[in-house]
């Protein structure tokens, strides 16, 4: 008795794996990782030629078509008009190349917004990484721990500028770049700004500012007047010394460039974001004899300043500038955090490459899957 | 009209070629005429460009949707209380938000693009390739990374084997700056092709427009 039902069972499976051999085999679920507005539908690849028709029905409407869909690939993303939180029934049907519709199939997915991307791991791990270290050397700082940073030469030539423009009793010029406040190197080109003018408010040299974004006149006031304040010298500060030219990119090196032959500064620098207009400021304040530092992190602007600049920071040197300059513990603490990232970067591309060579490629996976 | 435009277009560009020379009041004129004509021009895009579309029609016309742009609003009101000095310090909060996102969204960003994505791409078998080309490219793009990134590592002192790979970082840096001035420079004289083909085809008609 037992021996025919375990051939009947037997049968039973093969008959089934044979009905099913052709099956699809239909998954709809919500797409993971997105705000809830994408309906990944699966299924098997079958190598079967024809076609699947999708329909797609919310709560009590009718059904629409949606996409007509290779059965040879194996997932679409439904992304059309999809809202978080609502409930679509989808009708799959599998047409064989004769146009007969062989299987149907139907299923209800509800899409929700998901709180965390699981495909950024990577990032979070790198964020954490640099978040603590620039924590941990912050906190070493200001304990009092002498934090080492390497001579950037374009940095210590601050002093003989200022020192220059002190002695031959003409002004700084200082661009802090031609983009918006929101440009991480406005803001770096703004915090030297503020060193540069305290050092000037010591020597007792003038300094100006002409800025080509409202957003950035106010921070720079703002900064130039705290750095005369810092130096002692509140009487000193000038509003005027920082003033806007005008918005546009020829305009305000029109302005500029007229400055710098007419006021003939005895030192320029040029530390920001700065876009075509970096080869004519920095032509023209060559012609005009004075020193210039120039700093950025713009690729395709970085050879116009390093040809015609005495200095120039280049790309990250500009973002390091300002702990370099005032040694304070938050920048210095900053400042090595990023190393630690660096560091990282440096390792992990060395294993990177050996195991991709003995084609090991998980480490390679887990960054790219971002 | 368009006859007025065209000269007064080629009296412009000759001062400001006139400052080839030497400063003169001819580059003075069109130096002060462009930057308040620009001034003015930015001023009029901001208010019917941006503020118009941006914050006063979306409240006027449903404002119980568009409430929340109140708060950009107030905080570009606090940006003109510069003008009063006794409340002046209220300007300081819209800079400091203003400042604080960008850090914040800028690392993240830049982590993704600059260092995540930078680092997968560069992890390849530097022998795999279809010929001697690619792979000594491939040999490039990993020395290159490599040695760029060690350039850049301010915790320690350039000397030693360590300074001599910042060093090569150096070279690659200058190699690629070299190579993006050539290209720099071509796009500028495409520049000054532009102006010509204006002096000498729209004024003089002695080239073809």
């Amino acid at each position: 008795m037992q021996k025919r039902q375990l051939i009947f069972l037997v049968i039973a499976i093969f008959f089934l794996n044979f009905l099913f051999a052709d099956s699809l085999m239909f998954k709809v679920i919500d797409n993971p990782n997105d705000d809830g507005t994408g309906v990944l539908i699966k299924w098997h690849q079958s190598g079967i030629s024809g076609k699947i028709i999708l329909n797609r029905k919310e709560s009590l409407k009718s059904y629409e078509k949606i996409a007509t869909l290779d059965p040879t690939k194996s997932n679409y993303l439904d992304k059309k008009g999809i809202n978080p939180g609502t409930e679509y029934t989808y009708l799959i049907e599998f047409h064989n190349i004769k146009g007969q519709m062989i299987e149907k199939v139907e299923l209800v997915v509800t899409p929700t917004g998901q709180w965390f991307n699981t495909d950024k791991k990577a990032l979070l791990l790198f964020t954490l990484i640099i978040v603590f270290s620039i924590i941990y050397y912050i906190y070493s700082a200001r304990s009092g721990k002498d934090l080492y940073i390497r001579k950037i030469s374009g940095l210590d030539s601050m002093d003989e500028a200022v020192g220059r423009a002190t002695e031959m009793g003409k002004p700084i010029l200082y661009i802090p770049g031609t983009a918006d406040i929101d440009d991480m190197q406005t803001i770096a080109g703004l915090t030297i700004l503020g060193n540069l003018a305290q050092k000037a408010a010591e020597y007792d040299a003038e300094i100006i500012v002409p800025v080509n974004r409202s957003m950035v006149l106010s921070t720079a006031r703002e900064i130039v007047k705290e750095a005369f304040i810092k130096a002692g010298r509140p009487d000193a500060y000038k509003p005027d010394s920082v003033f806007y030219l005008t918005d546009d990119q020829f305009g305000f090196v029109a302005g500029v460039d007229g400055i710098i032959v007419r006021e003939k500064p005895a030192a320029n620098f040029y530390l920001g974001t700065f876009y075509a207009e970096s080869l004519i400021l920095a032509e023209t304040g060559f012609s005009s004899g004075a020193i210039q530092v120039a700093g950025t992190a713009m690729p395709s602007q970085l050879p116009f300043f390093v040809a015609a600049c005495d200095y120039t920071l280049i790309g990250e040197e500009l973002f390091a500038a300002s702990a370099y300059l005032s040694k304070d513990p938050h920048q210095l603490g900053s400042l090595k955090g990023q190393d630690v990232g660096k560091a990282l970067f440096v390792t992990l591309l060395f294993i990177g490459v050996i195991f991709e060579m003995f084609q090991i490629s998980f480490l390679k996976d887990f960054l790219t899957n971002q | 009209m368009e006859r007025i435009g065209i000269w007064i277009g080629v009296f412009f560009t000759f001062c400001i070629f006139s400052f080839l020379y030497k400063d003169n009041p001819f580059y003075k004129v069109a130096e002060q005429v462009f930057v308040g004509l620009s001034a003015g021009y930015w001023f009029m895009y901001t208010v019917f460009s941006i503020l118009k579309p941006n914050l006063y029609v979306p409240l006027t016309t449903d404002f119980r949707a568009n409430w929340i742009l109140i708060i950009p609003a107030i905080l570009g009101f606090m940006m003109l209380v510069r003008l009063i000095p006794k409340i002046d310090w209220l300007s300081r909060f819209p800079i400091s938000l203003m400042i604080g996102t960008t850090a914040g969204v800028s690392l993240i960003r830049f982590l993704q693009s600059d260092v995540i994505n930078q680092l997968s791409a560069t992890m390849i078998n530097p022998f795999k390739g279809s010929g001697i080309i690619e792979i000594f490219g491939n040999f490039l793009l990993i020395i290159g990374t490599f040695t760029g990134v060690i350039y850049f590592y301010f915790s320690k002192k350039h000397e030693g084997v360590f300074g001599g790979i910042a060093k090569i970082g150096v070279i690659f840096l200058m190699i690629s700056f070299g190579s993006a001035f050539g290209y720099t420079t071509m796009a500028r004289i495409s520049l000054l092709i532009g102006r010509l083909q204006f002096l000498l085809g729209d004024w003089l008609h002695i080239i073809a427009q």
